[in-house]
């Protein structure tokens, strides 16, 4: 039977129903961030609809609470594949006071959960390559079983921060793991004004240490990468450098209009070859899934996304007497 | 008591934290052999490559990684090799460091210290003596240190290595090994936030930090000697938290308010010091808030000739003394 022959990675079928899962509330997330921002409800959205499988299929290998996670400001499905709630999402959405995030100081999709390590990032871009770093020299000198996964553009790749990052980690061969999720633009800027390489993976190479391109719509594919650069990392390999070449679904942000740059065709055939629609199309394939299955995780998808949503409207905003706490330790 | 210079005082310092506490690590350009000032002259010996070690020629990532270090529980001290070559580290400072807690609402906390040596008066040039503090002053989140007075050196920057926020500590480099007074051999920490006066006096108050308290002080005693006009030198030493109490209550008593700096004087951090007492104490002054700072060219000329023409010094802290006792 072809089915045999499907590489599930090593998951197991309750495993593979939960990164689909966590696919879908992902995008489910990121459409409602996008339908709320534009009934004026938020002020400023960002979506991760497209990224699905470079986010999910990377972040399902991390330890959560063990594994740091840096992420960037369209990690949605990293955050919940780390274990950040559809609450989590949307109280930073409606920056309420209760925002694990920021407290509703930050913009949404900033996402930072102590607990889980994940790390509190800002908006320029890159500037949390090197904190990775410096988390992941701790982690050696301290002799702890810990890898971090850090999360960027391809936007980011240009950046000094970037490459001095890269470096450091290189010539200490830290236990790192560098994430670029290649969707083509930074903004409307394209690839081809980025870089003047086929593969951004191909600068590991320069700083001594492997670089691998992969295949974004493909979540096992990534899953994959990411395993073997977690193991690389744990044996004191040093970092790995994994690009992942996907999409972004949606606009850049709330306020881009992404018609001025792009063709509605290339955005068509992206989505009908994305990585939700193909791994439901495999995950079928090996019997996991039907159409009874498939409804009853959308209706508990979208149960929950309402939820958050209708808990994170009425949750209460900052108290405007708080602005000035944790400027410094208290 | 032994007399030391401000170089010893700083690598005393951060020997005895770095014995206390094995969390505290040391690295930046050239700190394995020592470093270009020597101040960690001896540091692999004792503690090893492991807490003391050399990073690439990347300004950024030395901030940047001192930041990831210090979210994953050690204590770092980034050497930043001139104060001149900070600014590719700005951004890591002033929108990472200084922001992490509050945009976090308390979350994560990033106990780094900063330390690189600043000033003129060595003949380094416009790259090799620059005086940044003011823009980093100027940004809430991160507390700022100037020094160059051995004693005060020590004490502040085991203040700085055990604080739980970034700070920024500039080491004057004409004081490393001009500047000799006694420092104790044993722990003592001195709080961030506090200003020292380091002479009394009731008729002007003078405020300065760095090499500048250095000149203001014999110029100090000088305006005593020879004119019996009696100068309070002010020493910051902290930038941010500023003690502003310290200040004001000196210029309440004297009524006259001398501002001295190394730095170009437009939108310097004595400017700051200036609004503030015209602000708070105007009711007790008798005379212009002054300031004496360096004119607006860079700082500094390579030619001595034109160094000295331009830098700010003992000379011309009298001569600022004598027209405002006489105003
Ligand atoms: C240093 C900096 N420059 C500019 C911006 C404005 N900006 C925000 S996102 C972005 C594009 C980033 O693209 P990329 O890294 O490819 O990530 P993507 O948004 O495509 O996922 C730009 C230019 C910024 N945030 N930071």
């Amino acid at each position: 039977m072809a089915v045999e022959k499907v590489d599930t990675a090593g998951l197991t079928d309750q495993e593979l129903l939960d990164v689909y899962y966590k696919m879908l509330l992902t995008r489910a997330l990121s459409q409602r961030m996008r339908v709320l921002q534009r009934m004026g409800k938020g002020t400023f959205a960002v979506s991760a609809e497209g990224h699905e499988g470079a986010q999910v299929g990377s972040a399902y290998v991390l330890r959560p609470g063990q594994d740091w996670t840096v992420p960037y400001y369209r990690s949605v499905g990293v955050a919940v594949t780390v274990g950040m709630t559809a609450r989590d999402v949307m109280m930073a959405f409606f920056a309420r006071r209760d925002d694990i995030s920021s407290g509703g100081r930050n913009m949404p999709n900033h996402f930072s959960h102590r607990e889980l390590r994940i790390v509190s990032g800002s908006a320029p871009v890159a500037t949390q390559v090197p904190h990775a770093v410096g988390i992941a020299l701790a982690s050696k000198l301290r002799g702890l079983d810990e890898v971090t996964f850090v999360y960027f553009g391809d936007g980011a790749t240009s950046k000094g921060d970037t490459h001095e990052a890269m470096n450091f980690a290189g010539v200490h061969r830290l236990p790192v793991v560098f994430i670029c999720e290649n969707n083509s633009y930074a903004i409307s800027v394209h690839i081809s004004k980025q870089m003047a390489v086929e593969n951004v993976s191909i600068r590991a190479q320069g700083y001594g240490f492997p670089g691998v391109t992969v295949d974004g719509n493909d979540v096992l594919a990534v899953y994959r990468a990411a395993l073997e650069a977690h193991q690389r990392a744990r044996a004191g390999e040093g970092p790995t450098f994994i690009e992942v070449k996907t999409y972004r679904l949606a606009p850049h942000s709330s306020d881009d209009d992404d018609r001025r740059y792009r063709s509605r065709e290339e955005v068509e055939a992206w989505s009908q070859r994305e990585a939700i629609v193909r791994f439901r199309a495999l995950l079928q394939e090996l019997g996991l899934l039907n159409q009874e299955k498939e409804e009853s995780l959308n209706r508990r998808v979208a149960r929950e996304v309402d939820e958050a949503t209708d808990y994170a409207e009425q949750a209460p905003p900052p108290d405007p007497a708080t602005v000035f706490r944790h400027l410094y330790a208290e | 008591m032994a007399v030391k210079t401000l170089i010893e005082a700083v690598r005393e310092a951060m020997a005895e934290e770095m014995r206390r506490d094995p969390r505290v690590i040391v690295f930046g350009e050239d700190v394995e052999e020592g470093g270009v000032f020597r101040a960690t002259e001896g540091f692999v010996q004792e503690f090893g490559r492991e807490r003391c070690f050399d990073t690439p020629l990347a300004e950024s990532a030395i901030v940047g990684v001192a930041i990831g270090a210090s979210l994953n529980g050690l204590l770092p001290i980034a050497e930043i090799q001139f104060a001149d070559f900070i600014w590719p580290a700005v951004d890591q400072i002033i929108n990472e460091a200084a922001r992490i807690r509050w945009r976090s609402n308390g979350a994560w906390g990033c106990p780094i210290v900063v330390r690189a040596p600043y000033g003129a008066g060595i003949r380094g040039g416009p790259y090799h003596s620059q005086s940044v503090e003011s823009v980093f002053a100027h940004v809430p989140g991160l507390k700022v240190v100037c020094v160059a007075s051995p004693y005060d050196a020590k004490g502040l920057l085991k203040a700085a290595i055990r604080d739980p926020d970034p700070v920024l500590f500039f080491e004057h480099k004409r004081a490393y090994r001009l500047v000799r007074e006694e420092v104790p051999e044993d722990d003592y920490v001195l709080p961030l936030g506090q200003a020292a006066v380091k002479r009394e006096g009731k008729d002007i108050t003078l405020v300065s930090y760095g090499m500048m308290a250095q000149h203001a002080l014999k110029a100090a005693e000088r305006a005593a000697e020879e004119d019996g006009i009696q100068v309070e030198v002010i020493d910051l030493r902290t930038l941010r938290p500023l003690d502003s109490e310290t200040v004001l209550a000196s210029v309440r008593k004297t009524g006259k308010a001398l501002v001295a700096y190394e730095d170009n004087l437009f939108g310097g951090y004595g400017a700051e010091i200036a609004a503030l007492i015209a602000e708070e104490a105007f009711d007790y002054l008798d005379g212009p808030v002054t300031r004496l700072a360096a004119p607006d060219v860079p700082i500094s000329p390579f030619s001595p000739a034109l160094e000295d023409a331009i830098l700010p010094g003992e000379e011309n802290v009298l001569e600022a003394i004598r027209r405002l006792a006489a105003y």
